[in-house]
Parts: C-alpha cells; sequence; structure tokens
C-alpha cells in the first residue's frame, strides 16, 4: 500500500509538470485556491447522480464546483421490515434510507423536492450540508402532487444527514425520511477500493418484534424510545446473506455511516476488523485504530479499513441486543487467499459465535448434570420445551421458529428438520457450521453447540417439532442419550 | 390587465350563479355548538363554536359531476389554472365525465380551494371554518370530544400512513357522536380558513418567530398523541395554496343554523 501511494505521488508530480511544461498559460488542473469557500464559482449544470444504499455515487474527483441539480422523490409506500412484517415507509427517492447525494465543496446545489400525488401528507427536507433556516425546510414545505426548489452553496466539507422536518417531526423519521449529502473537499476524498453506505435507524412499530403482517406506527412507543426494530438500510436483513456487501483482500474499504435515529445512538462496530481511519462525526477530526465509533442519532461518520483477511465480517450496533434481537446487523463478505500470519483460522468453533440467550459452550469436566425437574408427560415436555426455546434459540430462530432471512435459518415448517431427527438431535449437542439448504434457501453461518442436558433438549426439540407445522415427532431423553454416545 | 378582467367577470358570474342555489339541508345534521381549545391554544384561548349544520358525507364524484353538468365552467378545460392548478380533476378521464376509474360514490378530490368554495356556494352553503371542522372532528362515536382517548387518537394516526384510502366510497368510515361520517380515515377535507394559523395576526407566528408548524413548534407544543394527530393536520392545511388540487384532499359543506 505504502509503495503504491508514494508511486502515485511521484506520478501526479511529473503529470502536473510535464502540463506545465507543456502549457505554462493553459489551467494545470490544479484548483486555485479561495480565502472563503463561498467564493468558488460553480461553473456549468450537471444532474447529480443518487444512489440507493448500499451504493453511493461516483467520487467528485478532480471536477470543479458545479450548479448540482438534485430532483429528490418522496414516496409514501408499503415495505417489508423483516420476513411476514410489512410498514409504510415514507422515503426520499423509494428507500430507506433516502438517496445518497455527492457533492463538493462550492457547488451550488438547486434542490427540486417532488412530493408524489399519492401521497398523503406534506413533507419538507432538512439538510445538515444547508447553512440557512431550517436547514432548507421552510423553503421545502411542499404539498402531495407538487415540488418546491431551493438553492444552497455547499461552503463546509464532511458527511451530513438530511431529514423530513414537517410535523410531527419525529414521525417522519421514524419512518424513514433521512438520508445523506457527502461534501467532498476540493479533490475529492483520497481514492478507496470500495464504498459503500450504511444508515442505521430504529422503528416502532404496534406489534413487537415479528408480529406479522402490516404493521402501524406507535406514536407511544417512539415516545417511550422503546424501538421494536434497530436495522441497517430500513429492514432486518438488507445487508446480510446475498445482500452482504462485499470487497477482496487487500482492498480498503470505506464506509459511509449515518444514524437516521429517531432516538437511539449507534456504537458501530465491524466483528473482526479495526477501523483504520475515523473521519470522527463526518468531520475533519480522523482518528485512527478504532474499534467501535458512536455516531449520533442525526449525525454520521466516515470509517476505513483494509481487509486483510478472508471471511464475513459482521457490521452490528454494538450496544449487542439491537444487533442480535432487533436486527442491526450486516455482513461484509470478503474473498481472497488467506493470511495465516494474521489469522490462523483453525480455532475450533469459527470465527464468532452468535449470542442466544442461552449458555454457551463451557468444557464440559462430570458430563451434563440431569434436569432438575424431568418432565412426566407430553404436555409437560411442551411446556418445558417452550421455556428453554424461549432461553436458548429464540434469539436467533425468533418466536414463532421463523428464523431471520440469510442469516438464521427457519424452523418453522423445516424440511431440514423434519428430514432426520437425529441429525437435529446432533446439531444441538455439536453445533453446526457451513452451508445448508432449508426450505430451498442457503444458509451458510455458524451454531454454536448448547449446553443442554438430556431432558432439556428433549424438550425443547419436542416443542420444536410439535409447533408451526412441523412433523409432530416426539424426542425423549432416551433418544437423545443414545445420540450423545454415539460420539 | 386582461386576464384581472376576466377573474372579475368569474367573480361576478359566481356571485349571480350563487343567488340561483338551491337552498337544502338534506343529508346535514346538527352540530351543537360549544367552546374547545384548539392545538394552537397554547394560552388556553378557547374558541366558541356555534352550532352550525354539517354534511354527513364528503361530497363524492357523483355530487360533483352534477354541479359540473350545471356549472360548466368549473370542468377541467375551463377552469382558471389561478384557480385550479394543473392537477384539477387530474384523475377523471374526460372533461366532464369521472371514466371507469374512479368510483361514483367515493370521494371527490384533486379540487382546489376555489372549486370547493363555489360548489358550497352553489348549493346554499360554505365550507367549514377550521374551527369547525375541528370541532366536529374531536367526536368520536360516542362522545363529542375524544381527543383524550388514545385508541381514537391512534386510528387517525394509522390512517395518516395508510395509502390510497381515497379509493374508498363515502360512508365507508365511522358514524360519529353527532352522526357525521368520514371525518377521519377516507381524505384531508378543505376548510375556509384553512391557512389561517400560518398568517393570521393571532397565531404564535407573530409572537415565536418559528412557529410555523414544522421543526420548532411542534417539538415545543407537541407532548401528545393528541397534539401529534392535529399537528398533522395543520401542517397539511399549512402545506396547501388555494388553487392547489391534491389526490388526497376533497371537501364538505355546512351550513350556518340562523339563515335557515
Amino acid at each position: 500500500m505504502k509503495t503504491a501511494l508514494i508511486e502515485n505521488i511521484f506520478m501526479k508530480m511529473f503529470l502536473v509538470g510535464t502540463l506545465l511544461l507543456l502549457s505554462s498559460c493553459v489551467d494545470s488542473g490544479e484548483e486555485k485556491t479561495y480565502e472563503a469557500t463561498e467564493d468558488i464559482p460553480a461553473s456549468r449544470e450537471m444532474i447529480a447522480e443518487l444512489t440507493a444504499p448500499p451504493n453511493v455515487p461516483r467520487g467528485v474527483g478532480k471536477r470543479k464546483a458545479k450548479k448540482l441539480i438534485v430532483n429528490m422523490e418522496v414516496l409514501e409506500e408499503e415495505g417489508e421490515m423483516t420476513d411476514g412484517v410489512k410498514y409504510v415507509y415514507w422515503t426520499f427517492g423509494g428507500s430507506v434510507p433516502g438517496s445518497f447525494i455527492r457533492t463538493r465543496v462550492g457547488d451550488e446545489v438547486e434542490f427540486h423536492l417532488k412530493n408524489h400525488p399519492d401521497n398523503k401528507l406534506p413533507h419538507n427536507i432538512d439538510l445538515h450540508a444547508v447553512t440557512g433556516p431550517g436547514g432548507g425546510a421552510t423553503s421545502s414545505f411542499v404539498a402531495p402532487g407538487h415540488e418546491a426548489q431551493f438553492s444552497f452553496k455547499v461552503l463546509n466539507p464532511g458527511l451530513y444527514v438530511y431529514h423530513c422536518a414537517t410535523a410531527p417531526v419525529g414521525m417522519h423519521i421514524a419512518n424513514g425520511m433521512y438520508g445523506l449529502i457527502l461534501v467532498e473537499p476540493a479533490g475529492g476524498l483520497p481514492r478507496v477500493d470500495r464504498e459503500y453506505y450504511v444508515m442505521q435507524g430504529d422503528f416502532y412499530t404496534k406489534g413487537e418484534n415479528g408480529e406479522r403482517g402490516l404493521q402501524p406506527f406507535d406514536m407511544q412507543k417512539a415516545v417511550d424510545e422503546d424501538a421494536d426494530y434497530v436495522v441497517f438500510n430500513g429492514k432486518v436483513g438488507s445487508m446480510t446473506g446475498d445482500n452482504a456487501i462485499t470487497a477482496n483482500v487487500g482492498e480498503t474499504v470505506r464506509l459511509y455511516v449515518g444514524n437516521g435515529g429517531p432516538n437511539l445512538v449507534s456504537s458501530f462496530h465491524v466483528i473482526g476488523e479495526i477501523f483504520d481511519v475515523v473521519r470522527v462525526e463526518g468531520g475533519d477530526l480522523i482518528n485512527t485504530n478504532v474499534q467501535t465509533t458512536l455516531i449520533p442519532a442525526g449525525g454520521a461518520a466516515i470509517v476505513e479499513f483494509r481487509v486483510d483477511v478472508p471471511g464475513t465480517f459482521i457490521l452490528v450496533d454494538h450496544s449487542i441486543f439491537r444487533a442480535f434481537n432487533k436486527g442491526a446487523l450486516g455482513m461484509l463478505n470478503v474473498q481472497g487467499e488467506e493470511n495465516k500470519k494474521i489469522y490462523s483460522g483453525t480455532q475450533e468453533e469459527g470465527i464468532y459465535q452468535p449470542e442466544g440467550g442461552g449458555i454457551q459452550e463451557l468444557p464440559d469436566q462430570d458430563g451434563v448434570a440431569e434436569s432438575e425437574i424431568p418432565a412426566k408427560s407430553f404436555s409437560e415436555r411442551m411446556e418445558f420445551g417452550k421455556i428453554t426455546y424461549q432461553q436458548t434459540c429464540f434469539a436467533c430462530h425468533q418466536a414463532e421458529g421463523q428464523g431471520i432471512p440469510n442469516a438464521f435459518p427457519p424452523l418453522a415448517k423445516s424440511d431440514y428438520l423434519n428430514a432426520d431427527v437425529n441429525r437435529a438431535i446432533d446439531i444441538i449437542l455439536q453445533g453446526k457450521r457451513g452451508e445448508i439448504v432449508v426450505n430451498g434457501e442457503k444458509y451458510n453461518s455458524v451454531m454454536t453447540r448448547q449446553d443442554l442436558n438430556d431432558d432439556d433438549l428433549a424438550n425443547v426439540l419436542t416443542y420444536i417439532y410439535n409447533s408451526w407445522g412441523n412433523s409432530k415427532k416426539e424426542v425423549t431423553p432416551a433418544m437423545v442419550r443414545a445420540r450423545r454416545n454415539q460420539h | 390587465m386582461n386576464s384581472f378582467s376576466k377573474i372579475i367577470t368569474v367573480l361576478v358570474f359566481g356571485a349571480v350563479v350563487s343567488t340561483h342555489s338551491l337552498a337544502q339541508s338534506e343529508n346535514m345534521v346538527l352540530i351543537k355548538g360549544g367552546v374547545y381549545i384548539p392545538l394552537y391554544g397554547v394560552d388556553s384561548t378557547a374558541v366558541t363554536v356555534d352550532s352550525f349544520l354539517m354534511d354527513v358525507y364528503p361530497v363524492s364524484n357523483n355530487n360533483y359531476l352534477t354541479f359540473l353538468q350545471k356549472f360548466p365552467e368549473w370542468k377541467r378545460s375551463k377552469a382558471k389554472r389561478l384557480f385550479a392548478d394543473g392537477n384539477y380533476l387530474i384523475n377523471w378521464e374526460g372533461d366532464g365525465n369521472m371514466g371507469s376509474q374512479l368510483l361514483p360514490d367515493a370521494p371527490i378530490t384533486n379540487v382546489s380551494w376555489f372549486a370547493a368554495k363555489k360548489y358550497c356556494e352553489c348549493q346554499g352553503k360554505r365550507l367549514p371554518t377550521v374551527d369547525e371542522w375541528e370541532y366536529a372532528a374531536m367526536a368520536d362515536e360516542n362522545s363529542p370530544d375524544a381527543r383524550k382517548t388514545p385508541s381514537y387518537n391512534q386510528m387517525i394516526l394509522d390512517w395518516y400512513e395508510a395509502p390510497r384510502s381515497f379509493d374508498k366510497t363515502i360512508g365507508s368510515t365511522f358514524k360519529n357522536y353527532w352522526g357525521v361520517y368520514d371525518l377521519h380515515g377516507l381524505v384531508w377535507e378543505w376548510t375556509q380558513d384553512f391557512n389561517s394559523v400560518l398568517i393570521s395576526g393571532e397565531s404564535r407566528k407573530d409572537v415565536d418567530k418559528d412557529s410555523n408548524l414544522f421543526c420548532g413548534s411542534a417539538a415545543v407544543g407537541a407532548s401528545d398523541l393528541m397534539n401529534y394527530a392535529a399537528f398533522m393536520r395543520y401542517a397539511f392545511r399549512g402545506s396547501l395554496k388555494a388553487n392547489y388540487s391534491v389526490k388526497n384532499l376533497g371537501f364538505r359543506c355546512v351550513k350556518d343554523i340562523q339563515i335557515e
């Protein structure tokens, strides 16, 4: 990396030198410096490229300041929060977070805010990159079926949040009306290999987490700051499985991370990586070698790191129940050569143990303790099994055994589960990693071995087999003992 | 100047027409007057609302078609842009027919304030004031003022989020204490002084410089669900201009009792 950088600098010097020699009276391509950014002239018009997450538009590079036309449409539309849970999102540009806007210092942004005729409510936009009353909100208030236009000059470089500021503001934000606008310095940010757009938000639904159907916004929960979902990019699973963001070993990844709120502050962390560079709060301050960076609601940060080894790196809000129980989890898949010097990759149970409610594996000494109260009947087995399920399995496989798409396979109506009861027992006894296919979907993650005694394991499997449309097998402690003795 | 004289003509013409209007009070119910504290009444400025008659239902597509047949100057092709913007009746298939996409019994929408006002005047009625509308709309099925009932407010908030409710027919939501249908759950409704909160000298605007019902004032004034629901109505009204026509915005008429 270092050598490449030095070469690059030499190359630049060489190029500039050549240009100066060749045509000393022509603009060298290097920008004139201005005392105040407001004095930077904006030449020519350009339509801004807008992108939906996790993508960002092309960098500004060496382009000069321009009159940048941003066409942003507000859409109120139904989407999916997680499998089977629908939600009416209010969006800038049809996505949550809204379209990414990329500008450079000195740009004159002509902003067109269009409120779709089918929408029910008026909206506006407050961009934190704007110097002016309401951040543009006063000038952009627009009824459904209408369009508002206003202009502003971007003066301060940085990564800024924008959001709707129409009353009730909290509700508009809670429904997804936020996004990021980047203001690059003259000459642009340093080049990196990969750039992605990630924004956290908290959601408040009438039903509890996982409750199916169209879920309306719950104002009382929002006021109480009692979130049902905390997610990246608007929904559970927006960046897992096939939607995971990707990079190759040796590349430098830059994440533009925002937090729309409305309430919660994010402790942003990438499991298995250290941020080489954090542009703190999206501003000029650079911190290096950071594990977790705090992103306030209505704030942002730019994080950069070189990926040195292959594998799946998990993006979380390290307020960790949000990650495993409320959805604030994304994945970065890195491909390439292993580097055993940096990471051995030989540890027994894999790189990360998703946290469940149950007790994780400990080295066992004297076998397994007997259950305090063995189940005496099928109904007791179900009752005890349910309790064990809630404590041990619920966090990943979810309340109705529906799992989490692309991360944790379903147990409900599961062909994989019903096909082989001994395999199911073995998985709980020994854990499971690697690719499996459940109900036609591929899953590739890790389940740790669960430290359950024969009774508890029999109970929980009986509960699972007799719930959610499964094959109604009863699993006995004797069956578990038999499998345990096999190993 | 030419367009100005046209406006005068239209206004005069309108005035002549309105004298021919039929006085009818069928399908209206009595809203018994009283005192209430509106959303913006932070200083406990109670407002007295006199008794009045209110349409049981919002005006339907069919009602509006009848109006257009009598007053063709309000057809889409004839209406002046100054009085009805480019979205006026835009979802109607033809100039004088709604087409097959719209239900005759669905509420009329995409009408400007001028058109709505004219419609009511031609019936010998008028648009309700914001206070009259809000006063009648604070009733649920059983009580004249349900604003403190959480379920009532949640129901209203739910509707504000639900898309495309303008496709439903009039009378398809609930009948309130006064016997009025669809004040919540179908479409927004025009009021006579829809933008008065923003421009009147009585509003907080003149006192508190950031009271434009967006960021600042919502944060300061609204602490409960009741205010949130009302804020959304005031915000919506505040986003309108009198010639705007909006897909989710219809109207109904009211009538003074003394004139009877």
